[in-house]
């Protein structure tokens, strides 16, 4: 076993009070007695890593790396890899997709092997990979959007969750036909303030020339040229800082061509000496809200604004054409006065003088909500032991990635966290990236939690010395080999990296006829038809 | 007369499982190559010092021009990339250790400031090697790769509201 730093356990890493001592005293002398009982490497050490996105490769990449003898089958829904770095990274953000080129690379080790088009715990049952695997990477993501709960949401026109509409224009086939109507209306309403808000108001407000080069769906290009929305208001529930857009994509919207914002009022702002007191990636944020766009209202075709304190009620459709969509009301929100400029402040409803709550009408035609995404658990987890937190949307875990139940379970092994409390390890079962810690954060977010995850599993390896999620005699270690035969009956019919590749140049061909980098297939029969 | 490296310059390492392996196919899709710089003429040396995440230090003589994204990554130190090195993620962050030879560097643009508030453990000199480019005037610094890790908080294990 090659590890490249001398390992030091990382839950022993954790700061120890003074509390926790007797604790990691009896954790690295439990670490004495298993080291003794070394082990065989010349087997292969078999993962399962369920999801094809960032998470799933970077943990890939860093288990490859450090456990030699490891071989990672990586399984994927859809005949293709990548998750969201293809289908939801924004098409005019090019530069953020080249992590898939690091992808790329580690696809190419022989200790990898990709199965797409197969459906772990659809048309595949999870609880056939157990007997052939050593250890299962949980990295399939956030596969739902939140919602708001509120009256109308569920309109069949004018009314769209930003995660199918993203989807939609970045060619991922569950939403191929999802055919948002933009004709409705000059106004669209996006409820939400992070990152995913501000991809779906760039879109929306950027010349469609400029999109036609980057790799958007043609349908979506289509649409979006006769598209009539010409005002976009991105509304959050709380204040400028409590939003949780970064600054990169404010400026590129505050930057879009012939696209005016309106001023954010300066009694929203924090005054100039609480500013200057601010974190530096809030103080930048909140100087570049202040300062707004230099683009003259009186020349620009499109506008857009950043709408604050207003909690949507209820949708609202025209008297004259039911159909078609004429405003939304919103309840206006206050900030707790005794702290309005913190990151977590919370928020009032706002009465007025009458004792009314203070309510508003905003014009929207085209809605859509962002208020982020949802784990799911994935059918069959159970059959493992697995549990899910259905109020996080995540798999519980140890914060390095190994999955825990609750100590009463006869499962595992105990240990007790930072706080006190204690868990109980699932041996050889693990989670990375959003299934992890919660649909949050940028790609160098994931990577450094995917790298932590695989370190946790190279440890436990180092460890146990690889029979982790089997004991060594009932392991039949052969991975994906042992899968084939089951899957195959049961009507799968997987992708190989090799038939990826082939998908990807009829994929660039297409592009290029249309002086695009790519235009994807949008329906899972056109990838396999080219193979 | 060039400075004597306390360290010589490892030679090019590949990833273990390169070294173990052939890779069966050369993808059509091959990226960018990552970490191409270029060999320093003799006289014109420039030199420049990695810490790296266990305190280890290396000192390379490279050429002007060379960024510090593609340096580290030549030299298979470990610093990720993930974005090709087109300033648009912040996994090259470097934290230049003396504040005067940061002052001496360009001020970085509001791009790249844009990416490093999204850093792990920025500090008042941190940078993205990225965008870096080694010049004369840069001769005998020395970065720190920070630690990507943290520390775990009782919070983590808290159910967030």
């Amino acid at each position: 076993m090659s590890l490249r730093t001398p390992y030091v356990c990382a839950r022993c890493t954790v700061r120890a009070s003074r509390s926790l001592r007797p604790v990691i005293l009896s954790h690295f002398r439990s670490q004495r007695r298993n080291v003794s009982q070394t082990v065989q490497t010349d087997r292969p050490f078999r993962v399962a890593i369920v999801g094809s996105g960032p998470a799933g490769f970077y943990a890939a990449y860093r288990l490859l790396g450090k456990v030699e003898n490891a071989v990672v089958d990586m399984y994927e829904k859809l005949p293709v890899p990548f998750g969201l770095a293809r289908y939801g990274v924004a098409p005019d953000h090019p530069e953020v997709k080249n992590c898939e080129d690091k992808f790329t690379e580690v696809a190419a080790s022989p200790r990898f092997n990709f199965i797409g088009n197969v459906e772990l715990g659809g048309t595949l049952p999870l609880r056939l990979l157990k007997p052939h695997y050593d250890a299962i990477l949980f990295a399939y993501g956030a596969p739902k959007d939140k919602r708001l709960g509120i009256q109308g949401e569920d309109a069949l026109r004018s009314v769209y969750s930003a995660r199918e509409f993203v989807g939609w224009y970045n060619g991922l086939p569950e939403h191929r036909d999802l055919n948002p109507d933009l004709t409705a209306g000059e106004d669209a309403v996006i409820i939400g303030q992070g990152n995913v808000a501000l991809d779906v108001a760039r879109i929306l407000l950027s010349d469609v020339d400029r999109l036609r080069q980057t790799d958007i769906a043609d349908y979506a290009l289509e649409a979006l040229s006769s598209s009539k929305i010409n005002r976009v208001r991105v509304v959050g529930r709380r204040g400028p800082l409590q939003a949780s857009f970064t600054i990169k994509e404010v400026r590129e919207l505050l930057q879009l061509p012939s696209v005016s914002f309106d001023p954010i009022p300066r009694d929203l702002l924090p005054p100039d000496d609480v500013v200057s007191a601010l974190p530096r990636a809030q103080k930048r944020l909140i100087q570049l809200l202040a300062k707004g766009s230099n683009n003259d209202p009186s020349t620009a075709t499109k506008s857009w604004s950043l709408d604050f304190l207003l909690s949507p009620e209820c949708l609202n459709w025209s008297p004259v054409f039911p159909h078609r969509l004429s405003h939304v009301r919103f309840a206006r929100n206050e900030l707790d006065p005794a702290d309005p400029f913190s990151a977590s402040a919370k928020v009032t409803p706002k009465y007025l003088s009458s004792g009314k709550p203070a309510k508003v009408n905003i014009p929207a035609n085209t809605f859509f909500r962002s208020v982020g995404y949802k784990g799911l658990p994935l059918p069959g987890l159970e059959d493992l032991g697995v549990p899910f937190d259905e109020s996080r949307g995540v798999i519980p875990n140890d914060g390095f990635g190994r999955v825990t139940v609750p100590p009463s379970s006869e499962a595992g092994s105990r240990d007790i966290l930072p706080d006190g409390s204690l868990i109980s390890h699932l041996p050889g079962l693990y989670c990375a990236g959003w299934v992890k810690r919660g649909p949050t954060g940028v790609i160098a977010t994931t990577m450094t939690d995917a790298f932590s995850t695989a370190d946790a599993i190279a440890a436990d390896v180092a460890q146990s010395g690889g029979a982790l999620l089997n004991p060594s005699n009932e392991r039949t270690g052969l991975g994906w080999d042992g899968v084939r035969a089951e899957a195959e009956r049961l009507g799968v019919r997987a992708t190989s990296w090799e038939d990826w590749e082939r998908i990807d140049r009829a994929e660039r061909e297409r592009g290029s006829q249309r002086n695009k980098p790519r235009e994807k297939f949008g329906r899972v029969e056109q990838m396999l038809g080219v193979l | 007369m060039p400075v004597t490296a306390r360290k010589t310059a490892r030679p090019r390492k590949q990833p273990v499982w390169k070294q173990v392996d052939t890779p069966r196919s050369l993808s059509a899709t091959t990226g960018m190559q990552h970490g191409h710089i270029t060999p320093p003429k003799p006289g014109e040396e420039i030199n420049v010092s990695f810490i790296d995440k266990d305190g280890e230090k290396w000192d390379f003589q490279v050429s002007e021009g060379d960024n510090l994204l593609d340096i580290a990554q030549a030299n298979d130190l470990e610093m990720e990339g993930a974005c090709g090195g087109s300033c648009a993620c912040s996994t090259c962050h470097v934290i230049v250790e003396d504040p005067d030879m940061f002052d001496k560097m360009e001020e970085p643009s509001d791009d790249e400031n844009d990416m490093l508030d999204l850093a792990f453990g920025l500090t008042e000199t941190s940078r993205l090697g990225c965008q870096v480019l080694m010049s004369k005037e840069l001769d005998g610094m020395v970065v720190r790769l920070p630690s990507m890790t943290r520390n775990l908080q009782a919070s983590d294990f808290q159910a967030k509201k």
